[in-house]
């Protein structure tokens, strides 16, 4: 068992294993199961990802409250035209990402990693950057438990939970899994992709939690898209053998100590941000009425 | 502390929040097994904190009844549980209520089943879809879901909690987790035991002859 980055780089040691190696190791004694029952697991969860991550880009998928949908769509329309600024591995990245994140609004099947409203970052970028490198579905799945372990770390250490500690700790999270993963994939050592999930929870360290109406649409579809091209900036950041110079481990506490500091009004109640702009106060008054409750007052409590 | 991989890479479900959504699942799935997997008639959901704010909007109300029908966070149905629901007779209603000082995504279930047996429930999504089950039929209690558990009410009396524990040692079912409360000295108490496996049930029948005991309920994991 492994508590932080430090214990897992210490268990590799020169073995030349990766951090999927010991992840699945770990997983293997605590939920007592054969390499190949994981690695199904790990396929069975990639498939509902892959789904979530194109349902949205040949159709518009629009959200149960009708308050967002059809970026995904929008963006790989885009992509068609060939006038983004962007690669082509990061512009698919975010089309997917967008995709995957408008899926889950409108109560569709996803995955969360490690959360829902962060659900797109990971799957968005590991699918795009293995499309690029042609990587085995071997790999695919190692490039997860790998993302897997690092969140596995912040749990333990700090938190993945909006509410508890602002969208660094989710959409962070969720960036630094992913950087970890396609590091892992392009061929960099464990240290590496560290380096590369500390630099990337370190560029979207205090970024607060303000959810319009407090669904998890607004900002959250557009942060999954950010994330990807955060944790795509990460991985060539790490590859080129730019150091975070702050450990992973010391980032992780010090975002927990960040969510801790930040008022309750930016961890998930809609209470501030841009929850409670004009324009989202307004968008809120549209799905709920002045209460919060649709008119229909039996189903809540907004108003009372 | 040591978590599953399947626990960062999870849960598989039904969006969109997993607090609001896969949390509010797995609670009405907790009431499906409390109750014995019986026909519902009617229930009643009071919904404190932000579940009552987001109901409609994160699919909470949705999710509820879903899992009180024994659907899992990943079923498509659960889109359409109200209108399910409605197809079996099930009477469903929502009410904002403030359940006092609990975790702001609390819900109080009383549920009747269609043989006429009452049961109430209150739960709390604590994040990530990670739930706490804090009271089961007025008496308080803690469970996660995560293991098989069995819940034995009975008199709260000296000696009944030693023999609870060694019909389990008999059949071979070790402890987690093992919790009991009580309302006052010398009135109904309620036993918690988080498993291991999974619980035979002659461990039921056994308890239930036993002296003081009202009533054992056997919970097969919910999450
Ligand atoms: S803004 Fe809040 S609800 Fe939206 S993704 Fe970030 S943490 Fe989740």
């Amino acid at each position: 068992m492994y508590h932080n980055a430090k214990e897992l780089l210490a268990l590799i040691g020169d073995s030349g294993k990766s951090i999927a190696d010991i992840v699945i190791e770990n997983e293997m004694e605590l939920s007592e199961m054969s390499r190949e029952a994981v690695m199904e697991q790990l396929q069975y969860r990639y498939d509902i990802m892959y789904k979530a991550c194109h349902d949205g880009l040949e159709k518009e998928v629009i959200s149960i409250s009708g308050l967002t949908g059809g970026t995904g769509k929008q963006m790989w329309d885009f992509i068609q035209t060939g006038k983004g600024l962007q690669d082509m591995t990061t512009q698919k990245g975010i089309a997917y990402a967008l995709s995957c994140s408008e899926v889950n609004a409108s109560m569709g099947l996803i995955v969360a990693a490690p959360t829902a409203g962060a659900c797109g970052i990971l799957p968005g970028t590991l699918i795009a950057v293995a499309e690029k490198l042609e990587s085995s579905q071997e790999d695919i799945l190692l490039a997860l438990a790998a993302a897997a372990g690092v969140g596995q770390i912040i749990t333990k250490n700090a938190t993945v939970s909006g509410a508890e500690g602002g969208c660094q700790a989710e959409c962070g999270a969720a960036a630094s899994m992913a950087a970890a993963a396609i590091t892992q994939l392009c061929g960099g050592t464990p240290a590496q992709c560290f380096e590369a999930a500390a630099i990337a929870m370190k560029n979207v360290m205090g970024l607060v939690c303000d959810p319009v109406a407090g669904l998890v649409e607004m900002p959250c579809t557009k942060r999954n898209a950010s994330g990807v091209t955060n944790a795509i900036l990460c991985c060539d950041l790490a590859m080129a053998g730019i150091t975070s110079h702050i450990p992973f481990d010391e980032v992780v506490d010090a975002m927990f100590r960040v969510g801790k500091a930040l008022p309750s009004t930016l961890r998930e109640t809609a209470l501030g941000g841009i929850a409670v702009t004009p324009t989202g106060l307004a968008l809120k008054e549209k799905i709920f009425g002045t209460g919060g409750c649709g008119g229909n007052c039996s189903a809540c409590g907004g108003c009372q | 502390m040591n978590i599953s991989m399947f626990d960062i890479l999870g849960p598989v479900m039904i969006g969109p929040s997993s607090s609001h959504t896969a949390g509010a699942q797995r609670i009405g799935k907790a009431m499906y097994m409390i109750s014995g997997k019986e026909e519902i008639s009617s229930v009643k959901f009071y919904l404190h904190g932000s579940f009552s704010h987001t109901l409609s909007g994160h699919g909470t109300d949705r999710a509820l009844v879903a899992g009180l029908m024994g659907m899992d966070a990943s079923d498509e149905r659960i889109r359409n549980s109200l209108e399910i629901a409605k197809e079996r007779g099930i009477q469903v209603s929502f009410e904002p209520q403030d359940l006092g000082d609990v975790h702001p995504n609390t819900v109080k279930i009383i549920a009747v089943t269609k043989s006429g047996k009452e049961y109430s429930m209150i739960g709390s999504s604590v994040g990530g879809g990670e739930v706490e089950i804090v009271e089961i039929n007025g008496t308080k209690a803690k469970s996660s879901g995560k293991y098989p558990t069995i819940i034995v009410t009975h008199i709260d009396r000296l000696g009944v909690i030693s023999k609870i524990s060694s019909i389990l040692a008999h059949h071979e079912v070790n402890i987690v987790t093992m919790s009991n409360s009580r309302e006052k000295k010398g009135s109904t108490a309620i036993t918690m035991i988080e498993a291991d496996h999974s619980i035979p049930a002659e461990v039921k029948e056994q308890l239930e002859e036993l002296d003081y005991i009202k009533n054992v309920v056997i919970i097969e994991k919910f999450a």
